[in-house]
């Protein structure tokens, strides 16, 4: 979503509050936040115009604000516990308690959770609050909630819908899994969250019964009528039969066998990284185990753009750190060697790296 | 042997002989006007057509020459059915309708179809049934069912529920609605013995014009048939399911039987056949099952809740001047009770110490998690020596020695007292990992402390740490679920403790939300899809300034993730 539209309309006199917002919780100035926040609701503001408008863009930068790296990891974990603290705090509002529905009134009830590893829990608690206001019984579970204990609760309270959020394109098969056993229940399934890509076209793939870009159009689409019953036989395979040729399966459970053949490799490639500290050692570990990790979501999903984004972005990052995008490219090269086998990782592969040699940044050497 | 034909037909009385005369099969010849020219001897017997006389009955047939029908045509006529098939026109005009009887075969093919209907049906219900532990989602699906494909309406009826029965009624549109009803189910005969699991009451016994309103509704117009079925559970009735049908729908369809497109008859004078109950029966099996299937697992699962409630922490997570911030990660595995536990105990008076406990009891499940309850009661009996942790954790240690169990308890105390700007915390490790004290710019310690762990020996020892945290100071208290995470980029790599205070090293100045939701993220993405034990953290934290505002703390801690 994006609240920092200029001009008329409902999002005039957002900027403000967002760039006030913003200042605090990047600072970690809870305080400050939370001042800015009662009083834009004392001005007026509507709480669910000031969740969706002002504290959604607010996280929404910290994520890119950090790839950028213009803020640190610590300062990306403040701002959004400042902002779960500012949610928090507008739960005492007036303007907020009035909204309430009295109690023993029949609500409709709604269960919100992130899959498990998915722990950027915001989008969800905004929708949960967004939710609330306009009535609902929500039963918002946080982030990471392991799949058996999500099914346990839907099993408990059996509400009309459970609205799942993923923001990380490699939780996808968790969360197809976890979409597909939430349908066995018998509960429709609404998700959203980056990882679905903007028109939600992985929402479809997976067989999510809805899609929202963002927390309003969640809002919307539940708030609009009842999601009708999923098809309750249905498996993984079912939505995704390329899954029969194994490569998924093969590079998902041998990745840290692939992370230390790259790793071996691009070692005797290049014998300055004999010269690497510790440090420098385990962050390229890390960056291949990424890259793996991505190249097993693309062949889940059978979407080369997913591996090649993903370069893309990585490159991004590396370039704002200081580091050439094409090292990449030797790591791309040793995967396609181990994988020969492969047709599908190997088209992959070749497709990212055509995508990463158009965009390339001038730069020279191998580096993590 | 032809009759004379009557009346004026000189050209009938020309025509030849059909060669067809003696075919077993009913035939006649239709003349351009639609009077029948010739019918065979089978023809006259089996349908009342007669040479002579235009082509009327059956109707069926006379409506397929009338309108020039191509292909084979299905009807009734006197009892049996027949399929007609015609041949064109001859040079003078007449139509030949050959019939044969196809009354076995339809009544095979109708018969098949309503089989196969019903097995589709009871293959739907399973699928539906078997996938909800939902109680309700099961009522709603049965009546649903129900009354898509046995009936017009269906009703679920629960046992009483205090003094109400929880009831499910779904009507024609399909749309099924929970309701508590306080209603005397002998109104309705044969649903009081449903209910208790008496022999089911036949049918025909139950006048449907004296059926309550309940549950022959307005929407529904006059009844004409119901019936009651009980949902047989587990050795106890799990409910009842009452079938109605409206008169409408009990009536004769005169216009010949159609291809069997649905499970209601299409006739019999009202009422549901006795095949119809049977298979009623044979669906309310399965919907009985999976109706008291839900019951025992909301039975068990309430228990759960009953225990984890006892278990969660107090949900004020706010301590005089102090910041805290837990959270909780349980394993992946299908145990909902967890081993870790944490506890908070406020200070008894206003420049008092408070107590924070965070703990991870050997094992899981109920008997974890009763061996929970007991720390924490006997914790909290304790509550006024906490100035002494040796104490505690001596007492402690006696009362789970005391108890045939052979679990055991590892535990971190923390008695946090603010002292102007700073926070004073005696830290005691039992058995558990050393806190980790992160200083807001980034230096990273352990507390000095150490001692055994809790209900395994005699005799406990531990040392107590003193240790004054400044503003933006945080500790950390963490069970060994975060460092023996096993993962990492290289795979079956433990987490660590080192890894986790380099990582710390970064989070100096945080707030505790964040810090300990910087070490779940870490550990868990370590983690990867590996398997992990229970995580649970607490940060402690020393304001960055004085409290003005009345903010602090309002967000609820998520120790059950």
């Amino acid at each position: 979503m994006n609240g920092t539209e200029q001009g008329a309309g409902p999002h005039a006199g957002m900027n403000d509050l967002v760039e006030r917002l913003w200042d605090a919780s990047s600072a970690g100035d809870e305080y400050a936040a939370a001042d800015a926040a009662l009083a834009a609701l004392d001005g007026g503001v509507d709480p669910e115009v000031f969740l969706l408008d002002v504290v959604a863009p607010v996280q929404a930068r910290v994520g890119v604000e950090w790839a950028a790296n213009r803020i640190t990891v610590a300062q990306e974990h403040t701002a959004t516990a400042i902002n779960e603290r500012v949610i928090g705090a507008l739960a005492h509002h007036d303007a907020v308690r009035a909204r309430r529905p009295a109690d023993g009134a029949a609500a409709r009830r709604a269960t919100v959770a992130c899959i498990d590893g998915e722990w950027h829990a915001m989008p969800a608690r905004i929708l949960s609050e967004v939710l609330r206001l306009r009535g609902w019984h929500v039963d918002y579970l946080g982030a990471q909630v392991p799949t058996p204990h999500l099914i346990a609760h839907l099993h408990q309270t059996g509400p009309e819908v459970v609205a799942l959020s993923s923001s990380i394109i490699t939780r996808l098969p968790t969360a197809h899994a976890t979409i597909t056993a939430c349908q066995a229940t018998g509960t429709p399934v609404l998700v959203g969250g980056a990882a679905y890509g903007g028109d939600g076209a992985y929402a479809t793939l997976l067989g999510a019964d809805a899609w929202a870009s963002n927390g309003r159009a969640a809002a919307e689409r539940l708030s609009g009528g009842q999601l009708s019953a999923p098809v309750p036989v249905h498996e993984t395979i079912d939505d995704l039969p390329h899954l029969t040729d194994q490569e998924y399966t093969y590079v998902a459970r041998t990745a840290p066998e692939l992370v230390r053949f790259t790793l071996d490799g691009l070692e005797e490639r290049f014998p300055d990284m004999a010269g690497y500290t510790d440090q420098q050692r385990r962050h390229t570990a890390e960056d291949i185990a990424f890259i793996v990790e991505f190249l097993g979501t693309a062949l889940y999903l059978d979407e080369a753009e997913a591996f090649s984004g993903f370069l893309l972005w990585t490159a991004g990052i590396l370039v704002a750190r200081g580091v050439p995008a094409h090292s990449l490219l030797p790591a791309l090269d040793l995967l396609d060697e181990r994988l020969a086998d492969f047709p599908r990782s190997r088209a992959i592969l070749t497709h990212a790296h055509e995508v990463l040699r158009k965009s390339e940044v001038p730069g020279d050497g191998p580096a993590a | 042997m032809t009759e004379p034909t009557p009346g004026s037909g000189g050209l009938h009385e020309l025509a030849s002989e059909p060669n067809w005369k003696n075919a077993p099969h009913p035939v006649l010849s239709v003349d351009a006007a639609g009077v029948v020219a010739h019918a065979n001897d089978v023809a006259r017997l089996m349908l009342p057509v007669r040479p002579g006389e235009p082509l009327t009955e059956p109707r069926w047939l006379a409506r397929a020459h009338a309108e020039a029908a191509n292909g084979p045509v299905r009807g009734v006529a006197g009892a049996r059915i027949f399929e007609a098939c015609r041949t064109a026109a001859d040079s003078g005009g007449h139509t030949v309708w050959w019939l044969s009887d196809v009354t076995e075969a339809q009544r095979l093919a109708d018969r098949l179809a309503v089989e196969r209907a019903r097995a589709l049906v009871l293959r739907e219900a399973s699928n539906e049934l078997l996938s909800s532990l939902n109680l309700e989602r099961c009522m709603e699906v049965t009546a649903r069912l129900a009354a898509r494909h046995l009936a017009d309406a269906a009703l679920v009826i629960m046992p009483k529920f205090g003094r109400r029965h929880p009831v499910t009624y779904c009507g024609p549109d399909g749309v099924a609605v929970r309701e508590y009803l306080a209603v005397d189910t002998a109104a309705l005969p044969g649903l009081a013995e449903a209910l208790r699991g008496f022999p089911p009451v036949p049918s025909r016994w139950i006048d449907p014009a004296a059926a309550p309103g309940w549950v022959a509704r307005r929407e529904l117009g006059e009844a004409g048939a119901i019936v009651v079925i009980a949902l047989p559970g587990h050795g106890v009735p799990a409910g009842a399911l009452v079938l109605v049908r409206r008169r409408a729908s009990c009536g004769f369809d005169d216009d010949g039987p159609g291809p069997a497109e649905d499970l209601e008859p299409a006739g019999g004078g009202g009422g549901f056949t006795e095949d119809e109950e049977a298979f009623a029966r044979l669906f309310a099996a399965r919907a009985g099952a999976a109706i008291s299937a839900a019951g025992l697992y909301a039975e068990q699962a309430s228990i759960t809740d009953t225990l984890m409630r006892e278990l969660l922490p107090p949900k004020t997570q706010r301590l005089d001047g102090v910041e805290l911030a837990a959270r909780y990660r349980p394993s992946g595995s299908r145990e909902r009770i967890g081993g870790d536990f944490y506890d908070l105990h406020p200070a008894a008076e206003p420049e008092g110490e408070a107590l924070v406990v965070l703990g991870d009891v050997c094992g899981k499940g109920l008997e974890a998690a009763v061996l929970t309850g007991k720390i924490r009661n006997t914790l909290q009996a304790v509550l006024p020596m906490a100035d002494d942790h040796q104490r505690v954790l001596g007492i402690l240690n006696e009362v789970l020695l005391n108890t045939d169990t052979t679990r055991y308890v590892t535990l971190a105390l923390a008695s946090v007292r603010r002292q102007g700007p700073q926070v004073w915390l005696r830290l005691t490790s039992a058995g558990h990992p050393p806190p980790l004290i992160i200083r807001v710019g980034g230096e990273v310690e352990a507390a000095a402390t150490r001692g055994s762990l809790i209900g395994a020996l005699d005799k406990v020892t531990s040392v107590t740490d003193t240790v004054v945290l400044e503003p933006g100071d945080t500790c950390l208290l963490y069970t060994d679920g975060i460092t023996e995470a096993r993962g990492g980029p290289l795979g079956e790599e433990l987490f660590g403790e080192a890894r986790l205070r380099r990582e710390l090293a970064g989070c100096g100045g945080m707030p505790p939300e964040a810090v300990v939701e910087r070490v779940h993220m870490l550990a868990s993405q370590w983690a990867g899809a590996g398997f992990h034990d229970d995580m649970a953290t607490i940060a402690i934290t020393a304001p960055r300034r004085v409290h003005l505002s009345a903010v602090g703390g309002h967000g609820r801690g998520r120790f059950t993730a």
